[in-house]
């Protein structure tokens, strides 16, 4: 599946790229998946999602848990805790 | 301006200063039925944790920031008898001394237009896709989240349903 991924933040910093497409092989089902399948593609996602519990995800521009299904989504951000206000 | 269910509403996210008191004189021009409003302004500190900044820069999610702002404000209104609500929040450079943020609230009494401020405040802090970094003479860094804002939101919720748990 093509899904679109953004980042934000020191997430973006470390990816080193604020947003991409990618080819999400089969068999990763949930945004956790999707950033152990993503620590895998080189120094700097490892880097990146070193600390994935602190990582917070949206689908579509919804705030998701790890848990969540993947399956037909558009638009994957990842990003770290908010900081706004 | 728009209007959410009866509400006036106007959201706005914008990378230039705004005056507070022009927005808000928009909720109250031209209608009786208001008996109370309350006004929230965030400005930016000349110092973070005792150290002098030269500015802060606020990076955004667009498209997001804006939907869970309305969301926020929607939720807002189904709780409270709001007659108008302003939400404007800035991005990109904000010098020490200029507004950040400011969330105006409208009802006919204050326990309404006071508990919807403070609502929306706390999901903005802990919600909204937006990340503060700041300048020092030193570099600059990422702010990192306080767990207070956290439990400040979290305690709306507590009263709220259960929904939002799932986010």
């Amino acid at each position: 599946m093509n899904v679109k991924l953004r980042y934000f933040a020191w997430v973006r910093e470390r990816v080193g790229k604020p947003e991409e497409m990618v080819e999400v092989p089969p068999g990763i089902a949930t945004v956790h998946d999707l950033m152990t399948w993503l620590s895998s593609r080189g120094e700097e996602y490892a880097y990146a999602f070193d600390n994935a519990k602190v990582i917070r995800a949206a689908i579509d521009h919804r705030h998701v848990r790890g848990d969540a299904p993947i399956k037909g989504a558009g638009e994957i951000a990842f990003f770290p805790p908010m900081t706004g206000g | 301006m728009r209007y959410i269910a009866t509400m006036k509403a106007i959201i706005r996210l914008q990378r230039e200063p705004f005056d507070a008191a022009v927005l808000t004189s928009e909720l109250t021009c031209g209608r009786s039925d208001v008996g109370a409003m309350v006004t929230f302004t965030g400005v930016c500190r000349g110092d973070e944790n005792g150290e002098s900044i030269a500015a802060l820069t606020l990076e955004h999610y667009p498209g997001m920031a804006e939907s869970e702002i309305e969301r926020h404000v929607s939720q807002a209104a189904e709780r409270w008898p709001l007659s108008g609500v302003i939400v404007i929040h800035r991005y990109g450079r904000v010098l020490p001394g200029e507004n950040i943020v400011l969330v105006a609230t409208a009802s006919s009494h204050r326990e309404a237009a006071f508990s919807a401020a403070e609502f929306i405040m706390d999901y903005l802090k802990t919600r909204a896709p937006f990340w503060k970094q700041v300048e020092k003479t030193g570099g600059k860094s990422w702010i990192e989240a306080r767990n207070s804002d956290d439990a400040a939101a979290e305690r709306w919720s507590a009263v709220h349903h259960g929904h939002e748990a799932a986010e």
